[in-house]
């Protein structure tokens, strides 16, 4: 049956919804179910979580916010929305960590029984501040809901057997409840997850029947307190035919490791050490034995490197798998894979940095890292998704680099693309290309560090009579492998080494504009950033501008045009999540002027700030200036100043 | 092909590498190499079946002067090494080589976890007390007061002891040998036989930067005095004359006895190779206080990590079946997209009341 509601409904192209409260108040499963939701129903989503790094950081406290925003659009959208059209706020800290990202007149829905004076107290707000929500400017700058969840949600489940604890924890399905009812959407895909999660799954089919009730009387509440004169309707989006599932970038990395490995015929071992935010990828891949999959949770990340090397040098598909602070330590090992030219694969989730940096939080300043960061001239292929779901493609691409040209490759990923989702169109496994590896089998013909077309060296396995061989660390002899410390042999292995992984730009597409091959400014990005260059580009173009966009998944070697596709443009503007490091290798590798959009806050871009940079540079603002930062979601020639925030 | 053949018997100059053996004249390597390769041939090795894993230092060249598959690693990381090549093929016969500086200071982590997994593997530990490729300075087991490069006034490094380290680390076989002692084939052998990571530390003479550190247990006339040989079921005797003893004192402290005089063999300590605390117990016999044992410490059968973790494959595809892609991909909620382009009205709400 269908609701027939009083309220008035209004049809939006897109809208975007964060979930906020305590990191133990289950926002992100509220927002995961919502996103579930709504993309069953047809609309295109993106969603991002936000968490703190502590895992209970102190209940109440801004610090232990966790968020979980989700865009869902009847367009093609490809970030999850610059600013949020509805806000759920479980706590005072949660809405001050979040009321500023709300567009003015956008809904703000709070957990009214939670404002109290400790908890306004504990949320930064002081004793003689007024409770925000009195606020006369909140009210009318938003449209302001006051909901006391918490007291709703316990007399809902009332006739509950559970405790007062557990019934308490049914809260966010009664903010989901309320949610589905604003947005007009059906509890039903959420009902079967909750009976098959808690019921059937986790055997508490109580918690089951509670959460059910809570989501109900969420709905419900909505439907019958007419407190919310309208309702919204997203429309369901002009997407490809085909089956689809909401997918991470650390999912999408998993099941393309898993698939890589079935085609090119090699047991994949994922050897690894936990860190956030890349331990995903372990807990898929321990889940998946019954593939042959093999996860090996090595002491430190120097093992976990090492080993995956092992695992090669014995015949099968190593992969490691960390963030930057794994990638720091692995080094050594890495300059030894590129030593010995055995096929390897390091996934890098990036975060934060230096150091332990912001565990949790997006950037993609390790691109330097990953092409310099080894001792020696060590160069290795690097490649980058621009997207959760490109993650399944690439890593594949990545794992058939490493195999064909027997060395190690760096998959850069990141925060933001590893826990963000979007929805996959599901491929036919079988429309995906075998790449089968061959092993060198004859002693007469055998020379270890004989080359191919592709300038790598045979991949000889322990087991194969005949071709005993010693492999190490220290410089080889051209096609014998011997040790050799000969001056014109280093060199000409130096050499070698570079031109076999420069070779592979002969392999890989072009690098694709979006937009016109000619105008007035290209943006140049790699990685994560994809979605809000994009949508940026498309609204400039749409206001007539000429502005192309282009983005890089091969970041070593780099596609062969791209010193082309530059000079077509009067400027090229690479935006990035750091201060700077693509931008530093195209001025240096092509000589064009490239200027950087460059923010580390720890958030994506926004659309809006790439939008503003490029109108900047289009009326002749930035002058000699090589980057401009965004500062509170703007950007502003007169904010670029460093000393203006000493 | 050579599968047909029958297999050729391999003699131990068959194992010898075609590269030349680099050590100093002299060193104490030289004499584990050639036991090595007749532990090999006696064993009857398969040269393509059998894996050289080594870090870096004098005794990590090893794997370059044996003819099998090897792999010359990185400084203290042998253990890793190995641990992925067995994972990735469990059939494989490897040996570990490592010295006291790559395994017990920049690899001591490394060590602690292969030994507790029971990755089936050789390892031996060269013991030289002393850094010999970076020339001459103290190491993890260089004894206190140790005057070296980087010790001018004496080390005051309190040095550790391999045999206790890897009793702590759960080893399932640990066992000590004398470069040049006959026993160490023997003992070598053992090692290669047992299921699981079997731990070998050897007294190394390095000749050039730590000479003789080990003379109490290789000289003639001090040996018998200073060593004592460990045998399972045996009571421990040694001494030149074979008049000494060690016994159990009710504190279970070691003590040394003379035979004789109202105590006789039965008195004393019998070896028991499947005790882990008398294994700890004599493995804290310092020369020159007591003499220090030589032979196996402790023996015990236990379950290698690489099998575990094939049998979890096994059984998971046992219990779920072998995975297919199509079912992986599929798993979870999924939608149908029939009728792109159309802007089709979300459904309303659809409760089962």
């Amino acid at each position: 049956m269908t609701v027939k509601s009083k309220q008035e409904v209004v049809n939006v192209d897109k809208a975007t919804v964060r979930f906020a409260g305590d990191s133990g108040d289950g926002m992100q499963l509220a927002g995961m179910r919502f996103t579930d939701t709504s993309a069953m129903i047809g609309n295109d989503i993106a969603t991002l979580p936000d968490f703190p790094a502590e895992i209970r950081a102190p209940a109440g406290t801004v610090a232990g916010v966790s968020g979980f925003q989700v865009n869902f659009a009847s367009t093609e959208i490809y970030t999850p929305g610059d600013e949020v059209d509805a806000l759920i706020a479980m706590n005072p800290a949660a809405f001050k960590a979040n009321i500023r990202d709300v567009r003015a007149g956008g809904i703000v829905i709070v957990n009214e029984s939670e404002f109290t004076k400790v908890n306004l107290r504990k949320a930064g707000y002081g004793e003689n501040d007024a409770n925000p929500l009195d606020d006369e400017a909140v009210a009318q700058k938003y449209k302001l809901y006051k909901v006391p969840i918490t007291r709703l949600t316990e007399e809902s489940l009332a006739d509950s057997s559970l405790g007062a604890k557990d019934v308490g924890r049914c809260k966010n399905m009664y903010a989901l409840g309320l949610i589905y009812f604003l947005y007009d959407r059906p509890l039903d895909v959420t009902v079967r997850y909750l009976e098959d999660y808690f019921g059937k799954k986790k055997k508490m089919p109580e918690v089951a029947t509670a959460n059910v009730q809570a989501l109900k009387a969420g709905f419900h509440f909505g439907e019958t307190a007419e407190m919310f004169p309208v309702r919204y309707q997203v429309a369901k989006a002009p997407i490809e035919a085909g089956t689809y599932r909401r997918i991470t970038g650390n999912e999408a990395a998993a099941m393309g490791l898993v698939t890589a490995s079935k085609k090119a015929g090699k047991d994949l071992i994922y050897c690894t050490y936990p860190i956030t935010p890349a331990s995903d990828i372990l807990h898929y891949l321990a889940a998946m034995r019954n593939f042959g999959v093999k996860t090996f949770q090595a002491e430190d990340e120097i093992a976990a490197v090492c080993a995956a090397i092992g695992v090669a040098f014995a015949g099968q598909l190593g992969v490691t798998g960390t963030s930057g602070p794994g990638v720091a330590l692995k080094g050594e090992a890495i300059g030894l894979a590129v030593m010995l030219e055995l096929p390897l694969l390091v996934i890098n989730v990036q975060r934060g940095g230096p150091s332990t940096g912001l565990p949790t939080k997006a950037e993609q300043s390790d691109l330097f890292q990953a092409m310099y960061g080894r001792n020696g001239d060590c160069p290795m292929p690097v490649l980058a998704p621009q997207s959760p779901a490109d993650c399944f493609d690439l890593i594949i691409e990545a794992v058939k680099i490493a195999l064909e040209s027997m060395c190690p490759v760096m998959f850069l990923s990141d925060g933001y693309i590893a826990n963000g989702a979007e929805p996959w169109r599901i491929p036919n496994p079988d429309d995906i290309a075998e790449f089968k590896v061959t092993h060198a089998s004859d002693p007469e013909t055998f020379q270890g560090y004989a080359r191919n077309d592709k300038l790598a060296r045979p991949w000889a396995i322990p087991g194969t009579p005949g071709l005993q061989h010693r492999v190490g660390g220290l410089e080889k002899q051209h096609k014998t492998g011997n040790v050799n410390y000969d001056p014109e042999n280093h060199q000409l292995m130096t050499n070698l080494r570079r031109e076999k992984v420069a070779k592979i730009a002969e392999r890989i597409p072009d690098l694709e504009i979006e937009g016109d091959a000619t105008g007035d400014v290209l943006l140049l990005g790699w990685g994560g950033t994809y979605g809000a260059i994009t949508s940026a580009k498309n609204a400039l173009r749409a206001q007539g501008k000429k502005v192309s966009s282009a983005h890089l998944r091969y970041l070593n070697p780099m596609p062969r045009n791209v010193g082309d596709v530059l000079k077509g443009f009067k400027h090229v503007i690479v935006p990035e999540l750091n201060t700077g490091q693509l931008r530093t290798i195209i001025r240096g590798k092509y000589l064009v002027d490239a200027r950087g959009l460059n923010k580390v806050q720890g958030k994506p871009f926004l659309i809006e700030e790439i939008e503003q940079a490029v109108n900047l540079m289009l009326d002749g603002k930035w002058g000699d200036r090589l980057y401009l930062e965004p500062h509170n979601h703007q950007v502003r020639i007169e904010d670029q100043d460093l000393s203006k925030y000493l | 092909m050579a599968d047909n053949l029958p297999l050729e018997v391999l003699k131990p100059k068959d194992f010898a590498s075609d590269q030349d053996v680099r050590w100093c004249p002299g060193c104490g390597d030289y004499a584990i190499l050639n036991q090595v390769k007749k532990v090999l041939a006696k064993m009857g090795a398969r040269k393509e079946h059998t894996v050289f894993v080594a870090g870096i230092g004098c005794s990590s060249r090893f794997p370059y002067y044996v003819d099998t598959y090897g792999m010359h690693s990185i400084h203290g990381r042998a253990p890793a090494f190995v641990s992925g090549i067995k994972i990735a093929n469990p059939d494989l016969d490897v040996w570990m080589v490592t010295g006291d500086g790559d395994g017990l200071s920049i690899g001591g982590n490394h060590l602690l976890h292969i030994l507790r997994r029971n990755i089936n593997v050789n390892i031996m530990l060269f013991n030289n007390e002393i850094y010999g490729l970076t020339k001459g300075q103290y190491s993890p087991t260089s004894p206190e007061g140790k005057k070296t490069k980087s010790s001018p006034m004496g080390s005051i490094d309190m040095p550790l002891s391999p045999i206790s380290v890897a009793i702590a680390a759960e080893a399932s076989f640990v066992a000590r040998a004398v470069d040049v002692d006959k026993d160490l084939g023997d003992i070598l052998e053992r090692a290669a036989n047992h299921r699981g990571a079997s731990f070998v530390e050897i007294f190394q003479d390095c000749n050039i930067f730590n000479h003789f550190a080990f003379k109490y247990a290789t000289d003639k006339d001090e040996k018998e005095d200073a060593t004592i040989k460990l045998e399972h079921g045996k009571p421990m005797v040694f001494g030149k004359n074979r008049d000494k003893g060690l016994r159990l004192t009710g504190d279970h402290k070691i003590e040394i006895v003379e035979l004789g005089k109202g105590i006789s063999e039965d008195d004393l300590l019998f070896h028991d190779e499947h005790d882990e605390s008398l294994a700890f117990l004599l493995s804290r016999l310092k020369h020159p206080e007591f003499p220090e044992p030589l032979g196996v410490f402790y023996s015990v059968k236990d379950d290698c990590y690489e099998d575990l973790l094939t049998k979890q494959v096994t059984v998971a595809q046992e219990s779920r079946g072998v995975g297919n892609l199509y079912d992986l991909y599929n798993s979870g909620d999924t939608w149908e997209v029939k009728n792109p382009g159309e802007g089709v009205q979300a459904p309303g709400l659809q409760l089962e009341d």
